[in-house]
This record gives C-alpha cells, structure tokens and sequence, in this order.
C-alpha cells in the first residue's frame, strides 16, 4: 500500500474501506482476545475458513479495497468481554451472538446461519428459560455503554482498513487539519477527561503543562503495564482495537508537541505486544506514523516497550525508568513526570483507555462526552468483573453506575447461588466494598470517599466463603513481593504487615495484632515515597474497617467465620455417630485419634494437620468440619 | 576446558537494538528468548558492548520476574495467582503440580530440565480463572484434577521427543 | 533588587539563598534532620523517609526531594513525625544485626545514633534476615550485608562519583540486597579499593579494614625496629576526632603520640613525594622531548592505578613509572635500614584505603616481603591513639626523626586535588623567585574543584595540564581523550574527589570540613623553610648515596607488564 500523502488521499482511503465493508453482507467476527483464543477460537476461525472456501463461497479474511463484489467477512475481532461465555462468534448483519462454540458446530453454523439464514438457538445466550439472539439484548450488555470498547468484538482488530472503514483515524485528522494545538487540549480539558489508570488527574491538564514546557523534545507514553491482578481492561483494548489507541497517542503527540512516543506493554500479555506492533507497521506504512504525517510538518514515531515482569513498572517514575533500561524504582518527586519524565523530557503519561477516550472526544466534542457519567467523572470506564460471580468479563458502563447494578444486573450476582459478601475495587492498591456499599455510584471521588479506588478498573467479587483476613493477607503478599524496595516503609513495614496477618490465619494471632496493623498501615500510607507504596496497606485497613470481628475470631477464637483457612479448621469426631471402630486412627498419619474400641474416638487438635484424610475413611460419616 | 561460549546470536540482537544502554531490557528478554535463560556468559560480554557494569546488569536482570539467571525447563508452567484466578481456588492447582513434578517454592525445575513450575500475579485472563500457561499456551478453568492429566500428557510428549532426538 | 525569600522553619523564618532542597534549609536553621540516604555530594534517592516534614496543611514532604519555596511553613517535629520516624527506625533495627558494641563503626553508626536520639526502646519484630557471609576478600574494605539498611549511598557513590561500577542493586522488595555482579567477592569485581562506600555507610556494612593489630603486635615486639611514615593529608583529618579543629596541622603531635606509643622513628611521607616530583618532572620531560606516550597520567594513588588496569589497560603505557610516594620512601627507608640488627617493620599511616591494597602488591615486595609491612588509616590512627590512652590535645609537638626527616612545602600539598601538579610546576619552572611560586600556585591547580584546566609554558612550548578527582571525572576525561575530543600532557589523576584529604580513610566529614583540610596543608607549605622538592636536602643526599645507580629499581614500577594480574 502507498503512504498517504494529503488529507484527500486519506479521506479517499476511508471511503474505500468503508465501501469494502458494505460488500461484506455477511460477517463472521471470531473472538481472538486472550480468553477465547484459549479456549479454542482460533481453530474454530480456521474451520470456518475452510468450510466456507470449500463451498466456494467467497470469504474475505481482510479487508481488501479495490473493487470486488459480495463476499462473506471472516474477522478475528477483539474481546467482547462475555470470556465466561467463550469462544465467541458473532453473525453480522444480524448482530446475533454465538457462545461457548465448538469445533463441531462450524458446519451447522456455515450451513444453517450463512447459507441460510436461520439462527441456531442452542448455541444462544440462554437464561431463565429465554433465548436471548442478540448480543445487545443479552442483560450482560443490556445495562452497558460501550463506547470505548465499541470496536472490541465488532472489527477485524488486526485490519487497519477496517478501522478505517470504521471512521477511523478521522479524529487525528480533525486534529491534524482543523484544529491547533490549544484547540485539542482545551477540547479534553473541557471534556473533564480524568486519567483512567487510578489517580483520575484530569488529562487536559497534564497536556497543557507538557505543552507549556519549553524543552524542544517531549514524549507521549502510554502505561499498559496493566499489573492490578484482576484486571485486563487496557489488554481488551490494545488487542481489539490497537488502532484507537495509537490515535490517542498522536493526537497527544500533535497537542503537546512530541514528535515520538512509548508504548509500554507488561511481558505477560504477549497478543497485545504482536497486535500493537502490527497496528504501528500498518499505520506507518499508510504513512500515518513516521515524517510528514499526511504531507504536514508532523512527525510521529511509536515504540514498543515490553515489561519484565514487575507490578511497580505501572507507576509513572517507575516505568520511564524501565523504558530506559533501568531497575523500575520509582523516584521522589518533584520533579514530576510532566517536565522530567522519560530520558529526562517532558511526558505525557497516561493509560491505554484514557487514550482510547481521546479519539472519541475529538470526534464528538466534549459537551457529548461530559453528556455520559457524573459532572466531576464523565465518560465511561471499563471494569474486570472476576471472581465469585455468574457473568466474568469486561464490562463498560457510565461512571456512577452503582455498584448493584454492575454486579446484580450486568455480573448476573454472584455464583452457585451464594450471598454477596464483598468486592475487591482497585486491586492491591484499593480497598474492599460490602453490602452497605452497594448503592455507592462508582466514580473516581465517591469510591475515594468510601476509602477504595477506581484504580484501573478490577473488580473481584467474593462470596459468603471467602476469609476477608486471607483476603488481604493474599494482597500483602501481592505487594510485599513487588515492592521495588526502595523506600523502608514499604520494603519492611509490608514485610512486617505480611508476617503479622501470616500469623493470624495461621491461628497464632495475639491480642494487639490488628492496632499494630494499624500503626504500620499508618505508617506506610504516610511515609511511603510513591503512590503504590502509599496505597499498600489500604487492603489491610479497609477489611479491618469492615471485617474486624473476622480478624479477632482468628485472633482471639483461633477460628475462621468464613471456614476457610485450613490451618484453623477443625476437625471433630460426633460422640452420636462414633461407633469405635478405630479405622479412622488407623488413617491419621500423625496419630492424632485415639480412642477406646466400641467406645467414641477423640481428635487431639494439637497434633491434628487437617489433612481430612480420616473424614473419607469414616463409614459412619461421623467426622466432620468446622 | 569449559566450551567457549558463542556470542554469534548476542550479537545479532545487539546490532537489532544497537549498543544503548536504554535498550538493555529489551536485549536481556530477547538473549532469554533465544537461551530460555540468562546465561552468565553473556554478562560480560555486554557490559563491554553496552559500557554498562556487570553489576548494573546484573541489578537489572534480577529487578524483574522474567528473567532467569538459571535454566528453565522444557515446558514451563506458570499458575495464575492473580486475585481472579486466587478466589476460585488456584493454590490447590500450584500445589498438585508441584507435587506431581516433586517441585516447591525454592525448587522451580525439575533435575532433568524438564519441568518448570512457577506462579504469576496476574495473566488478565481472569474471564476463564482458574488460568494456567504451559510455553505461553494458556489453559482455562483448571483444576488439580487436570492438571494432573496435563502433567500426564506433557511428560508423554517429553518422551516422545527423547526417543525422537536419540532415535 | 530582587526580593528575598523565606521559608518558615518550626516558626522561625529562614532565608533561602540557593538551597537545592528544604534538607539544606533546615540544617541552616541549626536543625539536624535525620536522614541515611541523602548526601549532598551524591543524587538524592529519597528512600529512608527519615527526613519528612509536615507542612502547614498537614501534609508530609520529604526534605531532601522538596525545593524550599517563598511562603511555605513547615515543622520539622511534630507528635506525628516522630510516631513514623520512630517506626521506620523500629523496621530497619528489626532486620539488622545489632552486636553494636563489636561492630566496626561502633559510635560512628548513624543507626545507632538516631536509634538513641528518637529513644527506640524495644522492637517487636523478630528479625528474620538470612544468615549471611561477610565479604572480607579485598584488602581494602570489609562488607557485612547483615547491617545494610539499603539506603544506596555506596552504590551511588560507586556508580555515579566514582563510575567503577563495583556494587549495585540486586534483586527487590523485601529480598533488595547491595551486591556485585553474580555476588562475587568484592576483590574480583571491578572494586579499586578507593572505599569511598564505606566513607558513605551510614552502618557498619562497608568498614575499612582494620591493621591496626598488626601495628599493636610489631610494636610489642622487642626485637622488630618499627618505623613509620605519616602522609600529608593525615596531619589536617586527625585532630578534630581529637579535640583540635578541623584542617588544624597535628604533624607535632602525631609524631609526640607515635613516639609514645612506641614506634621508633617516624617520617614524613612528604619527603617520598619529594623523590616522587623528581622524578615524575624527569619523566615528563622525557615525554615531552619525545613526544611519545602523552599525555603521562600521575600515578600517586593507586585506587587510579587499578581504575586504569581494569577498565583502560590500553592506558598503561601513559602512567607514570613513578612508584607512590609511598612506596619510594618506603623502599628507600628498607634499602637503607637493610644491613640493621633488628627486623623492621614498616607502617604508612595513610588517609587511603586503596594504598592498603598497594602496599600488598608483587611489585612492591622485596624477596616476598613488602616494603611497607602495615598500612593503617587516619581513622585506625585514631583508635590507636584513643586505645594508647594518650591525651592528643595535651601532647607536645615533636620534630620528626633523623636520618629521614627532611622536607618541603611542594611534598606537603600531594594530599590534597592539584598539588602533585603544583609540587611538579615548581621544579619544572625557570623562575625559582617567590614570584614564580605565586605564579605555580595561580595556574589554576589549587581549589576543590573536580576538574581543573592548567596551561603552562615550558621552554618553547605550552605544557597543557588537566587535573581531576573522582573517578568519575577521570573515566569522562579519559574516555575523551581516548575519542581524540581532549589533548593533554600532563594529566594529575586522584581518585579521592578533591584528593587525599577526602580518603575513605580519613575521618568523614562535610565537603566544607574537606576544603578546610586542603587550606590547612596549603598553610604547612606557606611556613615551611623549603619549598621546593629539588631543594630538599636529604633528598638529594640519597640521590649520591642508597639510590645511587638503583633510581629505577627502587623508584619505578612496571605497571604494563604486570597489567594489574596480580590485583
């Protein structure tokens, strides 16, 4: 493909694609996000393939321009955020949407729904007894907004003429031609877009103070190290509609005069890191990325930058850093990363949705945008919802959505008909939610109210079964070994904070464990040199503010409320059921049991290990848990 | 007499990122690609190339959780332990694995390299929780039950491929 | 005009003039702020958080990363600041090894210091640290990574004012530890022994290694005559630890206190510098005649001299032939005492760790043993001093002994940046008035400064001079002149920033308290009788008689052929 030289040839560009598309009557949008690619969507795209040149029907896997007539699409488009439901099929122009596919159901699929039209109602969403066809009005996505994630699950993600077809990169066009740089950063800043990576500080702004620096070179770098564990948000977005993202970023490069840009993407997501750098040799080739962006004075070149494995890297010091090739330890500020950031220059620094957003905003101006969400959060913000309950996926909804609705209506509640105890907001960096907080609106300022954060956007939700105090000893451990180790409250007083709750659902808890939990969270929080250290501790002090009485049963009962923690589980022989036939001593491989034949044998819980290999032997099901 | 090490490959990747001291994270993951690991050799050999100290590269490769200083095995198996993956039980996964391949904490690797056992905090591919990955391939929904089976059926594929090498 | 501004300070408002940082601006107010890890020498790093204030609305700052601004109303000790500076003292003493009374830098220890100021008075962690091996491999410093508390002084020392590049981090989080490349022992990584880290280490984790009960051993030993040299640098450094004023010259009373705690005879290593200007001028002639080799790189200490074998050994040939004035005097004092009844036994009371490490080299033992049996430092001095019971301040002066003690104002200056050039200035210059002194020491060679440019004439030609310290400095001149961006002649190498009155063996203090120092040997050189090398008397003297014929085998090493393999 020739490099775009004008405004023209790219509008023409556009017009061809798009045309391309409305040839394409029929489309079959294949899942390939991580999740259902592992659960086996790339075999069923390649069946499909086969199945349908077999017939000889035309197929178009990408999206040719020059004139051709009518043909069937097959696209591997990005997640749909449905990944409990995977592998996912989507049937255009119907808009119906297969779920959990086999290999197998290829040929119905090919011979029933393509060839004539017909739906296949048992590879539908189904619920309560009703089939629900359509995608939009299955109720997971019934209730959601998805503008940001439009693209994810409707367009070829590795096709840049699809996102062209699409209307896109007409925003950067826009930018490019028609408006000057103070008109983009007044346009965001107006838009009152708020970074979407945790600390919600308003994009505009750190765009007109990357602007107003007067070093000549600057860098735009995006944060992709999606590290939160439970959220894959950026990852849904760079591997389903890269192109969107890039737009993002040069834009920013065009508003605050960077003329190159960093894309850091964590190791462990290796699909975004092989579509990114598609994405960027395809608009490079177009001659979208490189000199003299469409024949302007505009330069633009983007990097990729991959992690190695390192959670801190999400801070901003910490991830110019490692870009540089340096350990990813934060540093102190002042200076901040908008006049000292990467290789020392000013830069733009903000996450994969929040560029994701900009696009948007450029095209439909920010009084459309500042329509959707609350006044001080507008917009939509993309959620993970894991854990404990029926719909897992990736979900974009309003800012001030409740939380009820987000977990009841679109999350279908929680799983295997268990109560809702508590949902994890923020990652290791947030704090937990309960009941009381269900009609919280999740905005960037309310949830800080309620002493949790947005963070990047995970949502864990746990049931009635899970242990809040393992619950943050698991989030301690989570940052204990990721902290960079730089600054002392949060090397040791994590360490210290770890041991303590260690010990605690180990049953070795001691009075006075929870106000030293305190004093060291305090500590930390107030001390600690960057943002994550800072927030480390607030899993620990939000379960103790909801869940105290868990903490002293551990601590003063040596019991678990939840029964959850093996190590406090106890295990005890019912007198009424015992008949003395001794086999279950005979099973315990520390001798724990004892007892008189005939009469009812006894556990010795000093010696006892939990193994519960006695439980299984015992015919009379007279040994039992709790 | 140790076998000279061949530094052909170190410098193809070195002339792919040039010699720029900001490029070492990238340098260091593509040598572990191509090595499965870090070989000490190479650490002087770029501390020359790049004018960065062994030490500075030493302190770079052990920041960050990819890179290994030792040699992994053939399949390389990471259990999810991010939260997603953590509620919906995947301890019980790391812990049937380990005692499959009697391997624990401070014991990654199997004494014939054949297995490599490791957790990590989060695939972001929570949806399928509980994940595990063998060579990157990702495996949804485990369960301690199957990933005895998988052990079972990699172990077969390990064999396979002996008998393929010394046939 | 421009408008003052002030920063208040626990209600006082203090000016700020300059002040890089609200650390700064506190101590101008009179107020020790606790900190590890910042050192206004090195960058900040900003990890111990001891030094946080709290500022009018209640929010904490780290001094030494906070630019003091007009207006700002700050409190350095508030209920708070102590509850959090108290609890970050409790973690680190959890994990550190806390035998303080047998530790190395027992009473220097910034740990225990600050431990004692907030009043820790029990920790209630259990340290759970691994068991670790000291690292004693080098002659020069000792580490115990069982007191590190991580503050990254040495490795920023290391890296960024020294560019050796021995030591970094490892690892992270809770498992961080300093270490070298592979964790091999310190003496096999790039470490030149300059012990500038341990100067830095606010613990015990980096200490310079201890001789002194070598001296002790010699010195109880009827029948071993021992002697001893005193370095230029040492005599401005010692005093204060002893009750005199920093920078003040204690030659008389170190000479006093060695007398009485049993040494023999004590020199003056001045008198080796002497030879060593002789010397090193005859070279650079000799350089200059041929032109070849230029520019001739000084080889006085010997941390530059390793520097040069590890990392540009292509350099070699450049580095002056001429011994240390060490290890000239040295041989010297062996060579002359070698037909004596009684066994010698040799001490150099240096400011330098490295010279430890010299001391031990091949080069300069004789049948096996070294020239200079036991090097101690200022500081091991010091102990000795204290350990001897003598009361320092109330010694009286005494001369150095006979047949070595003769010397000049020029071997006096050696300690400090720009001296050895200066000391070389005065013998190659024509003019030998008062007025050529003056005009020696306005070239530019005098002051703190890390580099420093000199041009002199010289016959029909200008002798182009740089002279550096740190080796830092010293890695980006070279690595200029290598690139052919930098032509010289002569070039004064110290890895010591500012010189020997900085060495890591040397009592620590404030880059103030070392510029203090140099004055001071700046001050010997104004009264002393004779101020040029050549007029030394003694020294010529030897010339006609113990180095008559044997300049080169008792003066001059080859440090080319042995290429460091011995380090």
């Amino acid at each position: 493909m020739n490099k775009l030289c004008n405004r023209d040839e790219l509008t023409a560009l556009r017009h061809a694609c798009a045309g391309a598309l409305q040839l394409e009557t029929k489309r079959i949008l294949v899942c390939a996000g991580t999740g259902c690619v592992s659960s086996g969507s790339m075999k069923i795209f390649e069946r499909l393939k086969t199945l349908l040149e077999g017939k000889n029907i035309p197929v178009s896997v990408e999206l040719v321009h020059e004139p051709h007539g009518e043909s069937v699409g097959l696209k591997e488009c990005g997640c749909h955020g449905f990944c409990e439901m995977g592998p996912l099929v989507r049937i255009e122009p119907q808009g119906w949407l297969y779920t959990k596919t086999r290999l197998e159901d290829c040929e119905e699929i090919v011979e029933r729904t393509i060839l004539g039209g017909e739906r296949i109602e048992r590879l539908m969403f189904q619920k309560d007894g009703a089939v629900y066809p359509k995608q939009d009005e299955i109720p997971f996505y019934q209730k959601q907004t998805r503008v940001v994630l439009e693209h994810c699950g409707q367009i070829d993600a590795t096709s840049i003429r699809e996102y062209l077809g699409f209307g896109g990169y007409s925003a950067f066009e826009t930018a490019l031609f028609d408006r000057t740089p103070d008109d983009i950063i007044d346009e965001i800043t107006k838009s009152n877009l708020r970074g979407r990576g945790g600390g919600g500080f308003p994009a505009g702004r750190k765009w007109a103070q990357v602007r107003r620096q007067t070093e000549p070179v600057k860098y735009v770098v995006c944060n992709g190290d999606e590290g939160d564990p439970g959220a894959f948000m950026d990852r849904s977005v760079m591997e389903g509609d890269p192109h969107r993202m890039l737009e993002g970023m040069m834009i920013a490069g065009l508003a605050c005069g960077a003329a190159e840009g960093y894309i850091y993407v964590r190791a462990e997501y290796p699909l975004a890191v092989k579509r990114l750098r598609r994405a960027i040799a395809q608009a490079e080739e177009l001659g979208l990325l490189g000199e003299h962006i469409l024949g302007t004075d505009f330069n633009f070149m983007l990097h990729i930058a991959r992690g190695a494995g390192a959670f801190v890297c999400g801070e901003g010091s910490a991830l110019t850093a490692s870009i540089e090739g340096k350990r990813g330890m934060p540093r102190v500020k002042p200076p901040r990363t908008v006049e000292h950031g990467l290789f020392d220059k000013p830069t733009v620094l903000n996450n994969v949705e929040t560029f994701a957003n900009v696009p948007l905003i450029i095209n439909r101006g920010a009084d459309w945008y500042r329509s959707i969400g609350p006044e001080n959060s507008p917009g939509t913000k993309a959620f993970a919802l894991t854990g404990n309950i029926v719909n897992t996926g990736l979900i974009e909804v309003p800012m001030g959505t409740t939380l009820r609705e987000v977990i009841f209506d679109i999350g279908g509640g929680v799983r295997d008909g268990k109560a809702f105890k508590a949902v994890q907001i923020g990652g290791p960096s947030g704090g937990c939610l309960t009941s009381e907080d269900l009609d919280l609106p999740l905005d960037f300022d309310s949830l800080k109210k309620a002493g949790a954060m947005i963070g990047s956007g995970g949502l864990v939700v746990m049931d009635e079964d899970t242990c809040m105090v393992e619950v943050a000893r698991f989030f301690m451990h989570f940052t204990q070994n990721e902290s960079c180790g730089k600054c002392v409250p949060c090397r040791e007083g994590t360490k210290r904070m770890l041991a303590i709750l260690e010990r605690i659902v180990e049953g070795k808890g001691e009075e006075g464990d929870i106000e030293l939990l305190l004093e060291l969270a305090d500590t930390i929080t107030a001390t600690a040199l960057c943002g994550l250290g800072k927030s480390a501790a607030s899993p620990v002090v939000s379960t103790i503010r909801s869940f105290r009485d868990e903490y002293e049963a551990h601590i003063r009962e040596k019991r678990c409320p939840a029964g959850s923690c093996q190590k406090l589980k106890r295990i005890w022989i019912d007198p009424a059921l015992c008949k003395g036939c001794s086999k279950c001593a005979k099973s315990c491989p520390v001798n724990a049991i004892s007892g008189q034949i005939k009469q009812p044998f006894s556990i010795d819980l000093s010696k006892c290990i939990r193994c519960e290999s006695c439980i299984s032997t015992c015919a009379f099901h007279a040994i039992r848990e709790g | 007499m140790q076998p000279t090490f061949d530094y052909s490959a170190v410098d193809d990747i070195l002339s792919l990122y040039g010699k720029k001291e900001s490029n070492i994270i990238a340098i260091l993951q593509d040598v572990q690609e191509r090595y499965h690991y870090l070989p000490r050799e190479v650490f002087p050999y770029l501390s020359g190339a790049l004018g960065v100290s062994e030490a500075r590269l030493y302190s770079v490769a052990t920041f960050y959780e990819n890179f290994s200083l030792e040699a992994k095995g053939r399949f390389v198996i990471r259990v999810c332990d991010g939260t997603a993956c953590h509620v919906r039980k995947s301890i019980p996964i790391l812990e049937r694995l380990r005692k499959e391949l009697g391997l624990s904490e401070a014991n990654k690797t199997t004494a014939d390299r054949g297995f490599t056992v490791e957790t990590v905090s989060c695939l972001g591919a929570c949806g399928l929780a509980p994940v595990i990955t063998v060579n990157d391939q990702v495996y949804p929904a485990m369960t301690p039950d199957k990933a005895s089976e998988l052990i079972t059926a990699l172990r077969a594929q390990l064999a396979a491929e002996s008998e393929g090498a010394s046939a | 005009m421009e408008q003052r501004a002030f920063t208040t300070v626990d209600g006082i408002p203090v000016e700020i003039n300059g002040e890089k940082n609200l650390l700064e601006l506190i101590r101008k107010a009179g107020i020790k702020l606790p900190t590890f890890c910042y050192h206004s020498e090195l960058s900040v790093y900003g990890a111990c958080r001891m030094c946080m204030v709290e500022t009018e609305r209640g929010g904490l700052e780290a001094a030494c990363s906070t630019p003091p601004k007009s207006g700002m109303v700050i409190k350095t000790n508030t209920e708070r600041l102590r509850r959090y500076r108290k609890n970050i003292l409790e973690l680190l003493l959890a994990n550190h090894c806390r035998d303080c009374t047998t530790c190395g830098n027992n009473g220097k220890c910034k740990l225990q210091d600050l431990a004692m100021r907030f009043n820790i008075e029990g920790v209630r962690f259990p340290n759970t640290a691994p068991q670790q091996q000291k690292d004693e491999s080098s002659l020069c410093i000792a580490r115990d990574s069982a007191k590190c508390i991580l503050c990254g002084d040495c490795v920023r020392m290391c890296n960024e004012v020294q560019a050796v590049g021995a030591i970094d981090f490892a690892h992270r989080g809770s498992k961080m530890e300093i270490s070298t490349a592979f964790c091999v022992p310190i003496a096999e990584s790039p470490c030149v022994g300059c012990g500038q880290c341990a100067a830095v280490c606010p613990t015990g984790a980096i200490v310079v290694r201890d001789n002194a009960n070598r001296v002790w051993r010699a010195l109880d030993d009827r029948g071993v005559k021992v002697t001893a040299q005193i370095a230029p640098a040492v005599r401005v450094a010692l005093g204060r630890e002893l009750g005199l004023r920093e920078g003040e010259n204690s030659m008389g009373k170190i000479v006093a206190a060695l007398h009485r705690m049993g040494f023999d005879e004590v020199y003056d290593t001045s008198t080796g510098a002497d030879l060593t200007v002789l010397e090193e001028s005859e070279e650079l002639l000799a350089h200059l005649e041929s032109g070849s080799d230029l520019p001739l790189f000084t080889s006085c200490c010997p941390a530059w001299v390793q520097f040069c074998e590890k990392t540009f050994p292509q350099l070699l040939p450049h580095v002056s032939t001429c011994r240390s004035p060490m290890e000239m005097f040295a041989a010297v004092i062996k060579e002359q005492e070698k037909t004596s009844s009684r066994t010698q036994f040799h001490v150099a009371v240096m400011p330098c760790t490295a010279k430890k490490f010299e001391a031990a080299r091949d080069e300069f033992c004789v049948n096996g043993v070294p020239n200079v049996d036991a090097v101690i430092t200022t500081q091991e001095l010091i102990r000795m001093i204290k350990e001897s019971g003598v009361v320092f301040e109330d010694l009286e002066p005494e001369a150095l002994d006979m047949p070595f003690g003769v010397t000049s104002g020029a071997g006096v200056i050696f300690g400090v940046t720009g001296g050895v050039t200066e000391a070389v200035l005065r013998r190659l210059a024509s003019d030998k008035s008062r007025g050529g002194l003056y005009a020696s020491a306005l070239t530019g060679v005098r002051g703190m400064k890390g580099v420093k440019e000199a041009s002199v004439p010289y016959l029909d030609r200008e002798v182009r001079i740089a002279i550096v310290s740190g080796l830092a400095n010293a890695d980006a001149l070279v690595r200029k002149i290598i690139a052919g961006e930098a032509h010289y002649d002569f070039v004064e190498v110290m890895a010591c920033p500012g010189g020997c009155v900085s060495g890591a063996g040397q009592p620590y203090s404030s880059s103030a308290a070392k510029a203090e120092r140099g004055e001071g040997l700046y001050a010997v050189d104004r009264v002393s009788s004779v101020k040029r090398s050549e007029e030394n008397s003694l020294v010529q003297a030897l010339y006609g008689d113990v180095l008559k014929g044997r300049v080169h085998e008792l003066l001059h090493v080859d440090y080319v052929k042995d290429g460091g393999h011995n380090a």
